[in-house]
């Protein structure tokens, strides 16, 4: 276990480090000058080459990496070109929103999803499963811009039950940890569908009937907690689809997490902050397909660590 | 004459108003508070870094300068300084400072920190964006080469007297004093805090910073040492960021929100706007904005000033006036119409695409011929663009649309052989300033035509350069008018070279809520953008 731990930790440092490679390669080769960016509009020519020589902008790309490389170790993401400040300071000011965010929805897809495919496959071939498979099909498609807007429009501004954006109390949580969950819930409801099928039609299923036990107790002692083993693991993979969501959702409610600053430094071509992001958002979605890895076997026993 | 009589006017009625407003200020209660939003996040507080939208005003309301403009107009006022000489030559000003004036701190202001303030834009190591507005003190050219850590042009006499000597005349000095990275910082501060100088800002400001939760909301409190009696009248201002313009509008109108920093957004404007309710709550203002579209004189078939002027009278300025619910004016010249030096009696190239037609034929192109218009890829941008492309079509010419992030779009236009014609929405100049020179050097002059420069059109034109530094040099107030005229000729010229089609001079829209008061000039001040918040009070404690 330990040993395997140790294994995968290391891939994961090498994970990180072929991220910030292309993340930087990329960046250097936008066709943006951020020397240019900083200097306004009244710069002269010789102020523009001076602030690149200040950023060491005016480097070969492997200087310029090999630097970012050497602050990264010590824990140095850099300042922001434009906002002058940490970007550590910036990124972790913004964290607790995000990790709110991210706890809500991995709640709000859980209690959803598994209920939704719970109902489903209990009503297995009826009118029942088959809309509830139908809305499970249109939560995995709906783009979330759009969803986060109707969300917005039909809960905050027509029926007024939850704030318009912002951030704060509860309330101000519900509709963007739904828009986010949303998409988890069609995944968890259709994987909670076929293994609880799966499940309904093993042998100790049909001893419980046969004992006579009563419904609900068949479905909440026996079926419901063996369909749920593998809808766990799915919990950590999940950590990386979030990171893609929270850009877009965290623009539309206005939440101030990584995602909104992530999007902001995108249009301004603050390399530091994109960079920040990115690496952090990499980190949790590397975490996250470990623990996921960690906590399968402990869920389910037929599944061996190598 | 007439235009001397139209300004004559336009400085009565303007003196009129301010003399209302400032009775309805004076007469109007202190207490109170009010909540702005932003979309986007206030990335700095230093007066010598911050160029944005939404810092712009705010910088004024915690810093001051030595100049300043009466609220709402584009009328110097001294501010910091208590009186100015200017020498004979135009190149020596000494300014005597108000006294008694402190800083949030509570120490009080000197000519020492306005020395240092001057240093600090300029020196290379602040690395501001305004630093290139100092060129004409002398000693810049040494401290932006990093050869002088001073400026050998400031010199504090006494503790209140500061005489700044230019290396040129500069007729355009007052306003320089007047911009934000001039604001008066204290050392102390700005040393100790270093980079982030611009989180913990301190001034001397109508207000100071209070609170401020990254990414979230930034609080601004009275400061009531403020050494102007009776401003500002607000005791509180929280200015909430991460909001979009249409969320902002939908608080405003549940009573959440006071005023939307980012005006109106275009799928709200029709209906806020044709609604009873708001009429009284929205506002219009001018703003010092001209939209053109550049053509880069150095790539063919742009190097034909026929093929130049046939585009000129081929683009259909009120089509794309219209896409913007008429948010505009036209335009027909590179000023807007509120920017002294305007010419009022001019009467550019009218929309005529036969005539177009004609003169393309004349320059070789009867057919026409395929060409690129790059543009910046927001709404409304590319539908302007679309409306452009059509255009182009009805006179034969083939435009591809490169719809680009704005930094891409700007890189292209540093480029001398990238970016054939550029439509400037969403990044269009909005003057620093209101003086006509302002929309020359950087986006028209040879200055701004080299690798990396904001002339996109990469037009040069060496007399015009040298008629520019002429009117610059008429530093004395009563060669105001004949030097207005001289810009004036400049910018006339420039349309007969045709290097841009200006398209269009963008109206501001806000709104504020029935809880604030203060004059509508305020809300969309021209020079305090987007809104002067030092003289806006609450209708609630009144």
């Amino acid at each position: 276990m330990w040993g395997y731990l140790f294994r995968r930790l290391m891939q994961s440092l090498l994970i990180l480090l072929g991220i910030s490679l292309v993340t930087f390669v990329l960046l250097y080769l936008v066709p943006a000058d951020p020397a240019r960016q900083i200097a306004g509009r009244s710069a002269t020519a010789e102020t523009v080459a001076n602030i690149r020589a200040q950023l060491g902008l005016d480097q070969p790309f492997y200087v310029q990496y090999g630097r970012y490389l050497g602050n990264l170790l010590q824990g140095d993401l850099g300042r922001s070109y434009l906002q002058r400040t940490e970007v550590s300071t910036l990124i972790w000011a913004r964290m607790p929103a995000t990790l709110l965010l991210m706890l809500g929805a991995i709640v709000a897809e859980l209690v959803m999803g598994l209920t939704i495919g719970a109902v489903a496959a209990l009503k297995r071939n009826t009118p029942i499963d088959q809309s509830l498979m139908v809305f499970s099909f249109v939560t995995i498609s709906a783009p979330q811009f759009v969803v986060g807007i109707l969300l917005l429009y039909v809960f905050a501004v027509r029926l007024g039950w939850f704030p318009i954006g912002g951030y704060g109390t509860f309330a101000h949580l519900v509709l963007p940890a739904l828009t986010i969950g949303l998409l988890g819930t069609g995944w968890y409801s259709r994987m909670m569908r076929s293994s609880m099928i799966d499940v309904l039609a093993h042998d100790y299923v049909r001893t419980a009937r046969a004992k006579g036990l009563g419904k609900l107790r068949i479905v909440t002692r026996h079926v419901v907690p063996n369909a749920i083993l593998p809808i766990i693991a799915m919990i950590g993979i999940d950590i990386g689809m979030f990171m893609s969501g929270i850009v877009v959702v965290e623009s539309v409610f206005g939440w101030p997490g990584i995602g909104q600053l992530a999007w902001q430094a995108i249009q301004r071509v603050d390399i530091p902050i994109i960079m920040g992001v990115t690496l952090i958002s990499a980190c949790f979605i590397v975490l996250g397909n470990l623990l996921a890895d960690i906590i399968a076997p402990l869920v389910d026993p037929r599944i061996k660590l190598k | 004459m007439r235009y001397k009589m139209l300004t004559s006017l336009v400085a009565l009625s303007t003196a009129l108003g301010a003399a209302a407003q400032a009775q309805d200020f004076i007469d109007a209660k202190q207490g109170g508070s009010m909540i702005v939003t932003y979309k986007d996040d206030v990335s700095t507080l230093d007066p010598a870094i911050g160029y944005d939208w939404q810092n712009w005003s705010m910088i004024k309301s915690l810093f001051d300068g030595l100049m300043d403009y009466e609220p709402g107009t584009t009328i110097l006022k001294k501010d910091l300084a208590e009186d100015y000489t200017i020498s004979d030559d135009g190149k020596t000003f000494t300014f005597t400072l108000r006294q008694g004036v402190t800083f949030h701190n509570g120490r009080e202001m000197t000519a020492e920190d306005v020395k240092y303030s001057l240093d600090r834009v300029t020196n290379p190591a602040t690395q501001s964006p305004g630093a290139g507005f100092f060129g004409s003190i002398e000693g810049y050219d040494d401290m932006a080469s990093g050869a002088a850590d001073s400026l050998s042009g400031v010199t504090v006499i006494d503790p209140y007297t500061v005489e700044i000597k230019l290396s040129r005349p500069d007729a355009t000095f007052l306003h320089v004093m007047a911009i934000n990275f001039s604001s008066i910082v204290p050392k102390e501060e700005a040393e100790k805090y270093g980079p982030d100088f611009g989180k913990n800002p301190v001034g001397t400001g109508a207000f100071k910073l209070a609170e401020w939760t990254l990414g979230q909301k930034l609080v601004f409190a009275r400061n009531s040492d403020y050494w102007n009696a009776g401003v500002p009248k607000l005791d509180q201002i929280t200015f909430e960021v991460g909001q979009e313009p249409i969320v902002a509008l939908l608080r405003l109108q549940q009573g959440e929100v006071d005023i939307p920093g980012d005006g109106i957004p275009p799928a709200k404007f029709l209906e806020v706007t044709q609604d009873p309710t708001y009429k009284d709550f929205v506002i219009e203002g001018g703003q010092l904005h001209t939209g053109y579209i550049t053509m880069n004189v150095k790539m063919p078939p742009f190097d034909n000033v026929k093929v130049r002027q046939a585009v000129n009278m081929a683009i259909n300025k009120d089509r794309a006036v219209r896409i913007i619910n008429g948010r505009a004016v036209p335009a027909n010249q590179p000023l807007p119409p509120s920017m002294p030096g305007y010419a009022d009696d001019y009467e550019g190239y009218a929309f005529d695409p036969e005539a177009a037609k004609a003169l393309l034929a004349e320059a070789g192109f009867p057919d026409g011929f395929e060409t690129e218009l790059f543009v910046y890829n927001t709404d409304p941008n590319p539908r302007i663009a679309q409306s452009f492309q059509q255009d182009l079509a009805g006179i034969g010419i083939k435009a591809e649309i490169r719809s680009l992030a704005q930094a891409n779009v700007i890189a292209a236009g540093g480029e001398p052989d990238q970016a054939p014609m550029i439509w400037s929405g969403g990044m269009a100049w909005i003057a620093d300033f209101p003086d006509p020179s302002n929309f020359y050097g950087p986006i028209l002059g040879c200055d701004g035509a080299v690798q990396g420069g904001w002339n996109w059109s990469w037009y040069c034109n060496p007399d015009l350069d040298a008629k520019a530094v002429e009117a610059d040099a008429m530093t004395d107030p009563a060669m105001a008018t004949e030097r207005e005229a001289k810009w004036r000729e400049i910018y006339l010229a420039i349309m007969e070279d045709a290097p841009w089609v200006p398209v269009f001079n963008e109206q501001r829209f806000t709104m504020r809520s029935a809880r604030l008061g203060g004059p509508d000039e305020i809300f969309v001040d021209p020079v305090h953008v987007p809104v002067n918040y030092d003289y806006v009070y609450s209708t609630d404690v009144q």
